[in-house]
């Protein structure tokens, strides 16, 4: 009955998060006054249907309020205007580029992940030790290191040796086999995926580090230890699952930097992902692509916090309280 | 999340001054040390750098991409000017933006903090609710956003950063006024007939100062690399010369492509130094303050970390399970 109640509050906090979301790139976009003209039918060089169509969809010339609420509307439905850029639907263009995103962040991610798992497993371990120190100190030396020039580092120091720009080679000609083009896509992966685990990992590490000394604390480890069981065991059997609940908490609050990192690490390595979309966007003066962006990069944290909040629950059903 | 525990911050701090305060968290943490000595470094370094410049940070004194040398000792940029000279012109104006965008976030997180801590109700499920927002929005991307439609100005990236950064502060403020104002001596206080303001500025700011303290320190960290990052993507006034922009340059002038690795390293391990001295500075406040209070940037939920009093070496047990003020 209370997990119940849990799942609906946090529900409904994500459904209120993304609501505002929208709300406010409505505002930010259409009715704060600055440099952007963001009115969604200029698109330049189109059709006066095309401009047509759009006015009216959007209801333009309508007062403010009323186009709020047609753009809810229009969201509802996926509608988010057409680029200015390329003149199709943002929709349809964001899809392709959160598809190119979602892999390479994600295998970033969890390489950073169990790497900072691993490491900050050994450090409080051993703690005190040399390993210890090595691995702390590293930690916050790749903790503090910019993204950008983390991203220029790797770029100087591979160029040679892997493939910097780009998802896959755009000389090879006709058909090619599924497993070719898989290993492409990989070597293109590797720089910019290694960039996203390096700037992560000592984040997680450092947690992981203080969580496990907490956890070996705890009386029920020095019980496993009269009972004299070996380290490697206590560690696995004992600590490590409850050392590894924090993990999952800064996983989901780092969401936001993961994102914000993901569109350096994009630029850098012209990934054709919503990172570049957005930088592009900005470039070009798309004003619905780089509101439709946003609008995706927001709701996908939210979600994916969401989701990490479901997962927490799974995991510690204290939280129930 | 619900499950914030209230941490009991400061508990007996009150006798001890916070110079004293400062002082003991020096001479206890070989980190403060260090942090605190980058930190005075870099400021140093940018109060006096128009005195100290070798070469001028706007014209041309050297030939395109020219190696680090004896005159140059980081060599030049694409447009043959000597980055020595640009690197502490830029650090001037990024050490402005990040500390003054922290200051406007002190000022917007300090000031809700304590409001929503102290008088509760609406106003706290209010600002908490935007707190919330701004926790999951991606910072980057909004910054981006923002600094797009306003165009790109030093002004913006400030008011940008300052109206991003102030929500992990906010937080923490209020679970400690929370706490303190349950203590007895606030209660006695407003017994004798303090109003709210005498409360809140006599006696609970001064117990919330230390930990504001570390939480301005380590938003500086955050100022400076959103800055930097802001300005990597060319979203940074071009007229000016920041940390962020030196690398702009070089990456857009394709330093790398040259082979011109000077134009990258030492102005990203500037930016990385002062980060990292921050980090340090501002969590060994922290730690001090609370061993509980750990890693509070980074996480809505604290974990504790127990320190065994005495004994455990004496017990034979390895460093398993003892451990000391060292543990981040």
């Amino acid at each position: 009955m209370r997990g119940a109640d849990y799942v609906i509050k946090r529900a409904g906090f994500a459904v209120l998060t993304i609501f505002v979301a929208i709300t406010i790139n409505f505002f930010l976009f259409r009715v704060l006054p600055g440099n952007a003209v963001a009115d969604l039918s200029r698109v330049p060089r189109a059709t006066p249907q095309l401009r047509h169509a759009l006015e009216v969809e959007f209801g333009l010339d309508k007062p403010k309020w009323e186009q709020y609420l047609i753009y809810l509307k229009q969201l509802a439905h996926g509608n988010m205007g057409v680029s200015y850029a390329t003149q199709q639907p943002v929709s349809t263009l964001l899809a392709n580029d959160l598809k190119n995103t979602i892999p390479m962040v994600a295998v970033g991610t969890i390489a950073a992940i169990l790497i900072g798992v691993l490491t900050g497993i050994l450090s409080a371990w051993r703690r005190g030790s040399a390993l210890d120190h090595l691995s702390t100190n590293l930690a916050i030396a790749f903790y503090a290191f910019p993204t950008q020039f983390l991203g220029l580092m790797l770029l100087i120091l591979f160029a040679s040796v892997l493939p910097t720009s780009g998802m896959m080679n755009p000389f090879v000609l006709g058909p090619e086999s599924l497993w070719a083009r898989l290993k492409d896509i990989g070597a293109h992966m590797i720089l910019p995926a290694l960039t996203v685990c390096l700037t992560l990992y000592g984040e997680f590490t450092l947690i992981m580090r203080s969580s496990m000394l907490e956890t070996l604390g705890e009386d029920y480890v020095l019980t496993a230890r009269a009972k004299g069981l070996p380290d490697r065991k206590i560690v696995s059997r004992h600590a490590l699952r409850n050392a590894l609940l924090p993990i999952a908490t800064v996983v989901a609050i780092s969401l936001g930097w993961i994102v914000g990192g993901a569109i350096l690490v994009e630029f850098i390595f012209t990934w054709p992902g919503i990172g570049w979309a957005m930088w592009q966007a900005i470039y070009q003066r798309d004003y619905p692509m780089l509101q439709g962006g946003f609008l995706v990069l927001a709701v996908s944290v939210i979600v994916l916090n969401f989701i990490a909040d479901l997962a927490y629950f799974r995991l510690d059903p204290r939280i129930k309280e | 999340m619900s499950a914030v525990q209230e941490p009991g911050l400061t508990e007996g701090l009150s006798v001890q001054s916070h110079a004293g305060f400062l002082r003991s968290v020096l001479r206890e943490r070989k980190a403060a040390v260090v942090g605190l000595g980058i930190i005075a470094f870099f400021v140093v370094l940018s109060v006096v750098a128009p005195l100290v410049v070798p070469y001028s940070p706007n014209a041309q004194t050297c030939a395109v991409f020219a190696p680090p040398s004896a005159r140059h000792w980081f060599g030049c940029d694409d447009g043959g000017i000597d980055l020595l000279s640009e690197i502490m012109q830029g650090g001037r104006i990024s050490l402005l933006i990040g500390f003054t965008a922290t200051v406007v976030s002190m000022i917007l997180g300090g000031g809700i903090g304590i409001v929503s801590g102290y008088f509760g109700g609406w106003v706290d499920v209010t600002f908490m609710r935007i707190v919330d927002y701004l926790l999951v929005i991606p910072d980057l991307a909004f910054a981006m956003v923002i600094s797009e439609v306003w165009g790109p100005s030093v002004f913006h990236v400030i008011v940008v950063i300052g109206i991003l950064e102030w929500s992990g502060t906010a937080r923490v403020i209020r679970a400690q006024v929370m706490s303190v104002k349950e203590r007895v001596y606030v209660k006695r206080a407003r017994a004798v007939g303090a109003g709210n303001g005498r409360v809140i500025f006599r006696h609970i700011l001064p117990q919330v100062g230390p930990l504001l303290i570390a939480n301005t320190v380590l938003t500086i960290a955050v100022a400076i690399y959103l800055e930097t990052a802001l300005a990597f993507l060319g979203l940074e006034d071009p007229s000016t010369t920041t940390w962020g922009t030196i690398l702009e340059h070089a990456f857009a002038r394709a330093a790398v492509s040259a082979g011109a690795w000077w134009a990258i390293v030492p102005d990203g391990i500037a930016i990385t130094l002062l980060i990292m001295g921050c980090f340090l500075f501002g969590q060994a406040i922290e730690d001090a303050l609370n061993p509980r209070l750990k890693v509070a940037h980074l996480s809505i939920r604290r974990w504790t970390l127990r320190t065994l009093v005495g004994g455990a070496a004496g017990m034979g047990v390895r460093p398993l399970v003892g451990r000391g003020p060292d543990a981040i």
